[in-house]
């Protein structure tokens, strides 16, 4: 894990290479963390995995968060992973919720990391995040017709009401 | 014994009545050019057939990638049919679909189809408790429930800050080195199936019971044990435990030998895995495959030696480490895996120390119950942890462990509440199945099983 002022000095380079990138660094409980503006996570990734001193180029994990009622409600988090020096660093995507019926998106980064094409499509089909670019963006483990975001905060936990053989008949079912 | 011209082709079986009345028996055609094995053989072939067998790639091309050539060699006029695998099969591992585009037998495409078992275990754990998480995650890989247990409680055990006893660590990698034997048992006894050696799965199996006994003498539970706890373990091992798992142990080796014994040397093994379903280590590293797949390519990582966690820094054991990463590879390095487990299980019980097995803080861990009748905090705190649970104070962590089948990573989200605000989990096997594709390209099926049962996928684990 780079620590504090590591993490502060990468933040200043990636800064410095692309301006407005990152919009916040923590460093908690010995992990890193860089926040950063969901336009320019690409160029922040590659900026990660191609420079000497960085290479960060294995993406551990690719996954999302819903901080409701923080905001930027919508965090898309890449555990980066330097196997060489065995540090781990934090990227996070701050997506704001765009409201009504539009999805929040980002840039698919399936290109830079193979590994994120199941990550994505997970992170779409629980959060109904967008992806740009994703070659084959669809639902992975809900059904492919299902309509709602069933991870988000605000989509109870108990979503769907129960079908007893009682009720089976009043209870209108997901495709109804 | 060479055949007329019309056969060398590639056509084995007579195209035309006249050439199957002449003889009802025709013979192997002289080896074709490429992978078509089965040619090979001086084979009796009886009758005609209206299958026509495709013969792939050109002499001197790279079997393991026969790629482009191909499909050229086979010609424009055949056509994909695509076909489903499941969910339901006797050779898949779970409820695991796959559409699959073959051409004759070659598999031109494949596309996994999961969320079969989906139950939302990861939206349910944002309602409980973290103890209450426990069992939740526990289910979710369901053969390695150990590690599950352990990603998770060493997250929220991040989260707080707090620290385990030594003998804990111990006990949790006696625990988690158990778990992964039988994992790698249960993989062996299945994968042998799927390729034709059914007696495996018995003696696999046989092993596996001892396992499960083992872990309900310390528990209670065969499976499922929530036996790690945040701040170390449930309670202390029995007497008579670490006499049992000495002898586990030292039968152990003997068993793996007779596993080895039954398959390494085997010719149908061999000709079954040998040079099957290999990736290039880069694509490997691309696609975020860890572990044994990971392994059997020739790159040595793993998180108990990179970034050690509990006690695996005190233990002693090496990484076997395969070379090409095909079929035998895998098998190989797991069942070595097998041997460096019962070493550090060994280890772990020479130098298991005296002391507590749980932590002391009694905000996060029950206190002792002889303590309930006397002590009115012990009481208090007692009441406090079992109705609402503790708090975590705001904060996000990632912790990852190695699992059976890699990388096993917990992101757990605190909002200082007693409950978690998200559980999510980089299960090993959800990114690892993104490489069936390459590994089964431009291969025959019956290869594709046996890739499949290589790769080890546990649906629990994919499917959360």
């Amino acid at each position: 894990m780079p620590d504090a002022p590591g993490l502060e000095l990468i933040a200043g380079e990636l800064n410095d290479a692309h301006p407005g990138s990152v919009l916040e660094t923590y460093h908690d409980r010995g992990q890193a963390c860089l926040i950063v503006d969901p336009g320019q996570v690409l160029a922040v990734l590659g900026w990660l995995r191609d420079t000497s001193g960085q290479e960060y180029w294995f993406l551990a994990s690719l996954h999302a968060a819903d901080y409701l009622p923080a905001e930027p409600r919508f965090g898309v988090h890449y555990e980066l992973l330097n196997m060489a020096r065995v540090e781990r660093l934090r990227v996070r995507a701050a997506l704001d919720d765009p409201g009504g019926d539009d999805l929040p998106e980002l840039d698919s980064c399936v290109d830079m990391f193979p590994t994120a094409e199941f990550q994505e499509r997970e992170a779409y089909d629980f959060f109904g995040i967008v992806f740009r670019g994703h070659p084959d963006l669809r639902r992975i483990l809900m059904p492919e017709e299902y309509v709602g975001w069933p991870q988000r905060r605000d989509f109870p936990v108990g979503g769907e009401p129960v079908i007893f053989t009682h009720n089976e008949r009043e209870v209108p079912r997901w495709y109804e | 014994m060479k055949t007329p011209e019309a056969q060398a082709e590639g056509k084995v079986f007579g195209a035309g009545a006249e050439e199957a009345a002449g003889s009802g028996v025709r013979h192997g055609t002289a080896p074709a050019p490429g992978r078509d094995r089965v040619a090979h053989t001086e084979a009796t072939v009886i009758g005609t057939s209206p299958i026509e067998r495709t013969t792939v790639a050109e002499p001197g091309s790279d079997p393991a990638a026969p790629g482009r050539e191909a499909e050229e060699a086979a010609g424009s006029g055949s056509e994909l049919m695509t076909i489903n695998l499941g969910p339901h099969h006797p050779a898949t591992h779970g409820v695991l679909r796959l559409l699959v585009s073959l051409e004759g037998e070659i598999v031109r495409d494949l596309k996994p189809i999961v969320g079969y078992v989906h139950t939302g275990i990861e939206k349910s754990c944002e309602d409980k408790s973290y103890w209450k998480v426990i069992p939740f995650v526990e289910r979710m890989d369901y053969v390695s429930y150990y590690f599950q247990m352990e990603a998770f409680c060493g997250a929220v055990e991040r989260l707080i800050g707090l620290e385990i006893p030594e003998r804990a660590k111990y006990l949790r990698v006696i625990h988690l080195e158990l778990n992964r034997i039988h994992s790698h048992l249960v993989w062996l006894g299945t994968s042998a199936l799927d390729v034709g050696a059914m007696s495996m799965f018995f003696y696999c199996f046989r092993e596996r019971d001892r396992v499960l006994d083992l872990f309900e003498m310390s528990s209670g539970q065969r499976m499922h044990t929530r036996y790690f706890q945040i701040g170390g373990v449930f309670e202390d091992i029995p007497v008579g435990f670490a006499e049992k798992v000495r002898a586990f142990c030292a039968e152990m080796p003997s068993r793996i030998d007779q596993y080895e014994a039954l398959l390494t040397r085997n010719e149908i093994f061999l000709r079954r895995t040998k040079g099957i379903g290999v990736v290039p280590r880069e694509r490997l590293l691309d696609l975020g495959v860890t572990g044994p797949l990971l392994r059997a390519a020739g790159e040595p990582w793993d998180l108990r030696k990179a970034e050690p966690y509990l006690s695996y820094a005190d233990h002693e054991f090496r990484i076997p480490v395969g070379t090409i990463g095909d079929g035998w590879d895998r098998y190989r390095v797991r069942v070595q895996e097998m041997r460096e487990s019962v070493r550090i299980i060994e280890q772990a019980l020479e130098g298991l120390p005296e002391g507590p097995w749980i932590a002391d803080d009694r905000k996060y861990v029950l206190p002792p119950r002889n303590e309930l009748s006397t002590s009115m905090e012990s009481l208090i705190h007692h009441f406090k942890l079992v109705t609402e649970g503790f708090r975590v104070a705001p904060g996000e962590v990632y912790n990852a462990i190695e699992g059976p089948r890699g990388e096993l990573g917990c992101f757990v989200v605190a909002d200082g509440s007693a409950k978690p605000a998200r559980v999510h989990f980089r299960d090993s096997s959800f990114v690892n199945l993104q490489v069936l594709r390459d590994m089964c390209m431009d291969e025959y099926v019956a290869d594709l099983i046996q890739n499949l049962a290589m790769l080890d996928p546990i649906l629990g684990g994919i499917d959360r």
